[in-house]
């Protein structure tokens, strides 16, 4: 825990965004995890990728429930909205948001207590609801906050800090999210923001469910030689399949990646997703191609990264329930409610 | 770029910017830190270790610490160096504990110090504690040199001057004031060990122009007037007065005449007011006090009728750029005419021995400045050395102290036989952990964002009525207190340990300034170019860190660090540590560690 508050000084070269903002402006309070904390590096991206995206920062809602990841939307985006709800109740909570202003980027942050086990079931059916949202896991594998144990993401096998064995499977949730409809998975790691930016840029520019799962490593407890989740063993580890890059129009290109196959796919707004794919073996559209690749990787000990899949002409539950175009907040309680009568004729329609 | 050596005593030095820009290397953010502890003698003390006259430097130094300062870079305005070195002086108790003892058997070595101004006393006080036995020769009959005769009470108060000058004489400096040295062959004869010559350079320039001749005794030499003010020679001055020159004595010259009750007084500079050689607060100074600046109007001629001076004719210029140099061209308007019934001329100054015989081996150069060795300060006559404004041409007083640390280590071991260069001490530096627990630093790591503070002023009126009160009354405790906290404790350095770092990129994310970056290593200008934040000033060294596990370098550039020690906070491994740096520049006898 930090006791000095960050200088609000700055760099005086510090880039404005197209906005006038910096990078500082999209910043939270100083955080009060552990030094050295994978998750602080997790806000640390958000932070540059909602600046280098120039959205006003009061345009995103930031949800989370409990534990050590859900601390972190404090960390970041100040001025946006928020709300630290119950353990495994973010994907409500933001469902609710979302659907009563379908103009927000949402942006979700849970862990893997908060969404793997207490909230299995709400992560499950928000990804299937194809909420417009960028869902965040802060994947450490251990229960930090209870000094520790292991969670439902930790690998068989993988030891405790004292040197206990996992004896239970571990849920992917990569996979999970693949398999019940995310339009856009990806995985990525704390200590690598070159991979992570470009990838939170890009599935905030995503309309539909993108869900991002990020190896975090927790330095008080699950860093050590027996982890699969360190520093050590995800740099050794890691294999990064494709990189993705968000770039808006007029943008030049300076992302510098290994030569590979480069894919653009042109969004609906305009912008451009590229992919720079690194397996050529590797194909992000498809779905199961996807699932068993990931699969085949982990059985040999390695974790995949960068994009396992996106699908760019997704919809999204806007779609799906046909609802107005006007965010439902910004309309009067006439139009919200009705009345009686609207309702006697919505009934009298049934009859 | 190859890995940083941080065992190198100038890679650190470079990072405190104040004490690698003062030409004596005071540790200022030591002696800051000290002040916001209200130790004020022991700051004092560390002040007059490396630069000797704590109390008259923390009214008159120009000050080369103030525009190298970080916060320059960070936020503007400079910490107000100078008016804390006073606040240290103002408020010092019974120092006398701390003072070196003096020998009373000496060591039968005896030094001639020529000229009694900062550079001799200063090495007085250097030689004293090791037992020599050292005489001081100056023509007036009080010591203290241009600090004395040159620089105005209101900014020097007598009683500052003196307990300073007299702190060194009471060491057992055999005084011959009074005496005007007239033959450096004579002095040679006295056969002392070695001779130290510290006369300033106490010519002021005169202007050749029409007319000069006949009003001379309307035209005074700026510096000679002066003198002649602080000796009480000279108590007024009537009429309308002209300042020649754009100096910081011709600023002496125009506040003295104001206060000796001239009717006007205008300063005429040939060149342009940006490039004037006055410090910017003594122009401010003289505005503040009503005198008007004139710039561009190079004089013609002293314009006299009947014996008595009028005026002088100035022409009208303007500077123009050619090829990067300010060159000025006639404007074309007619020459200007201003009254004057007397002329003080501030147009500079020169180092002027005629007492040195040119057949003693002693060579001068074609400025007839003496031929000196720039480290050791020794002439082309192995016993005799110079410092102060007498070696390079006029600078200043901590330019002095500066040059006398030098001279005096080099008179030590021509004494002792010694080789003046090769067994010259070497510089060192001491790295100590400031870490005194969890998220506990042994200094006050947290930012001031606060504005640099204004030094309070005597009611004008009663300032110009006498020209022995001082104006500037500088920082009280608390304005101190305050001061002292905008320090950012550039002396506590962020030391790094690659075989701590496990590149979780905590320093990284917390860092304010953006000054850290993991990146893999490349010459210097592109490296210069890939990190975080560009690393443009590029007079501001990078440090870089051997290869990590990624096979990346840790690069931080030091231009813009605060010392906030978050990244040291945010380490969970320890490689960051936040260390004190101590330099050691090598004095005779550092008496305040």
């Amino acid at each position: 825990m930090t006791f000095v508050a960050k200088p609000k000084a700055h760099h005086p070269r510090l880039p404005l965004n197209e906005i006038g903002l910096t990078r500082r402006d999209y910043e939270g309070s100083v955080s009060t995890l552990c030094a050295g904390c994978g998750h602080d590096s997790v806000s640390a991206a958000i932070v540059q990728a909602c600046a280098e995206l120039s959205i006003p920062p009061h345009r995103f809602a930031k949800v989370s429930g409990i534990g050590c990841s859900s601390k972190t939307p404090s960390y970041f985006l100040n001025k946006s909205h928020g709300f630290n709800s119950v353990h495994g109740r973010m994907p409500s909570v933001i469902t609710g948001a979302n659907l009563a202003n379908r103009d927000l980027h949402c942006i979700g942050v849970s862990g893997d207590g908060d969404s793997a086990s207490i909230g299995m079931g709400q992560f499950a059916h928000i990804v299937r609801r194809r909420i417009n949202m960028l869902y965040i896991v802060d994947n450490n594998g251990t229960y930090g906050l209870t000094k520790g144990q292991f969670s439902a993401t930790s690998d068989k096998g993988s030891t405790s800090k004292k040197g206990a064995p996992n004896l239970y499977e571990p849920i992917d949730l990569a996979s999970m999210a693949l398999q019940i409809g995310a339009s856009f998975v990806a995985r990525s790691f704390s200590g690598d923001k070159s991979q992570l930016v470009p990838l939170l840029k890009a599935a905030l520019h995503h309309k539909g469910m993108a869900f991002i799962d990020v190896v975090s490593p927790c330095v008080a407890f699950n860093n050590h030689d027996g982890s699969t989740k360190s520093y050590e063993y995800i740099r050794k580890y890691g294999q990064n399949v494709v990189n993705a890059d968000f770039i808006a129009e007029h943008e030049e290109i300076t992302a510098d990646y290994q030569p590979g196959t480069v894919e653009d796919i042109n969004m609906p707004d305009g912008t451009i997703l590229r992919m720079y794919k690194l397996d050529e073996n590797y194909d992000p559209h498809d779905r199961v191609g996807a699932l068993n690749y990931v699969q085949r990787r982990k059985e040999q000990g390695e974790i995949v990264t960068g994009l396992l899949y996106v699908d760019p002409d997704a919809i999204d539950c806007h779609d799906i329930l046909r609802t107005v175009a006007q965010p439902l907040n910004e309309m009067g309680e006439l139009e919200l409610c009705p009345g009686n009568s609207a309702l006697a004729s919505i009934n009298e329609s049934y009859r | 770029m190859q890995p940083t050596d941080i065992q190198n005593p100038s890679y650190f030095h470079k990072v405190v910017d104040c004490q690698w820009a003062c030409p004596a290397h005071t540790p200022v953010p030591e002696y800051i830190r000290l002040i916001a502890q209200e130790r004020y003698s022991e700051a004092y003390m560390l002040n007059w270790d490396s630069n000797v006259f704590p109390g008259i430097l923390g009214r008159t130094c120009d000050r080369p610490c103030e525009p190298a300062c970080r916060r320059v870079r960070t936020e503007e305005t400079p910490v107000a160096i100078c008016r804390l070195k006073r606040v240290a002086a103002d408020n010092k108790g019974d120092i006398s504990r701390f003072m070196p003892r003096v020998p009373q058997q000496k060591n039968g070595k005896r030094i001639a110090l020529l000229g009694a101004g900062p550079a001799s006393l200063a090495v007085a006080r250097d030689l004293l504690p090791l037992g020599y036995e050292v005489h001081v020769y100056d023509k007036d009959a009080k010591g203290g040199g241009m600090m004395r005769s040159q620089i105005p009470a209101f900014r020097l108060p007598v009683g500052v001057l003196d307990e300073e000058v007299d702190r060194i004489l009471d060491m057992g400096v055999v005084t011959h004031f009074g005496e005007e040295i007239t033959s450096m062959k004579a002095m040679l004869d006295q056969e002392y060990d070695a001779y130290f010559i510290g006369t300033g350079a106490p010519r002021g320039r005169e202007l050749e122009l029409p007319g000069r001749e006949q009003v001379a005794d309307q035209i005074h030499i700026g510096i000679d007037w002066l003198a002649s003010v602080a000796f009480e020679h000279i108590d007024k001055i009537e009429g309308k007065v002209i300042v020649m020159g754009g100096g910081n004595t011709a600023m002496d010259c125009c506040r003295t005449s104001l206060r000796l009750g001239a009717e006007s007084v205008t300063v005429v500079v040939r060149s342009a007011f940006e490039v004037m050689k006055a410090s910017e607060w003594e122009k401010e100074d003289a505005m503040r006090e009503g005198i008007p600046i004139i710039n561009n109007r190079p004089p013609k001629e002293f314009v006299h009728e009947n014996g008595k001076l009028k005026g002088v004719l100035f022409g009208c210029v303007k500077p123009v750029e050619e090829d990067g140099r300010l060159k000025y061209v006639p404007t074309g308007e007619p020459d200007v005419f201003i009254e004057a019934d007397h002329i003080l001329m501030a147009i500079g100054q020169d180092n002027h021995c005629p007492w040195i015989e040119r057949d003693l081996g002693l060579q001068f150069d074609k400025w007839d400045c003496p031929v000196l060795d720039d480290v050791t300060l020794q002439s082309t006559h192995p016993k005799v050395f110079f410092g102060g404004d007498s070696a390079f041409g006029p600078e200043n007083i901590i330019q002095a102290s500066a040059h006398a640390h030098q001279a005096a280590i080099s008179i030590h071991l021509l004494c002792q036989h010694k080789d003046l260069k090769k067994d010259r001490p070497p510089q060192g530096v001491n790295l100590l952990s400031t870490k005194m627990g969890m998220h506990e630093w042994a200094y006050d790591s947290e930012h001031d964002p606060s504005v640099r503070n204004i030094v309070p002023l005597v009611e004008q009126k009663a300032a110009l009525a006498n020209v022995k009160v001082e104006v500037e009354l500088g920082f009280d405790t608390l304005l101190g207190a305050q001061e002292a906290q905008r320090c950012l404790n550039c002396d506590v350095q962020t030391v790094f340990s690659e075989k701590l770092c496990i590149e979780c990129d905590a320093c990284v994310d917390i860092c304010p300034m953006d000054c850290i970056t993991f990146v893999g290593n490349a010459e210097e200008p592109k490296l210069r170019l890939k990190l975080t934040a560009p690393a443009e000033t590029t007079d501001q060294d990078l440090y870089v860190s051997t290869d990590l596990l990624t096979g990346r370098v840790m690069v931080k550039d030091e231009d813009v660090c605060l010392h906030c020690g978050l990244c040291a906070e945010r380490c969970p491994t320890n490689a960051w540590d936040m260390q004190r740096s101590v330099v050691h520049i090598p004095q005779l006898g550092s008496f305040a560690e």
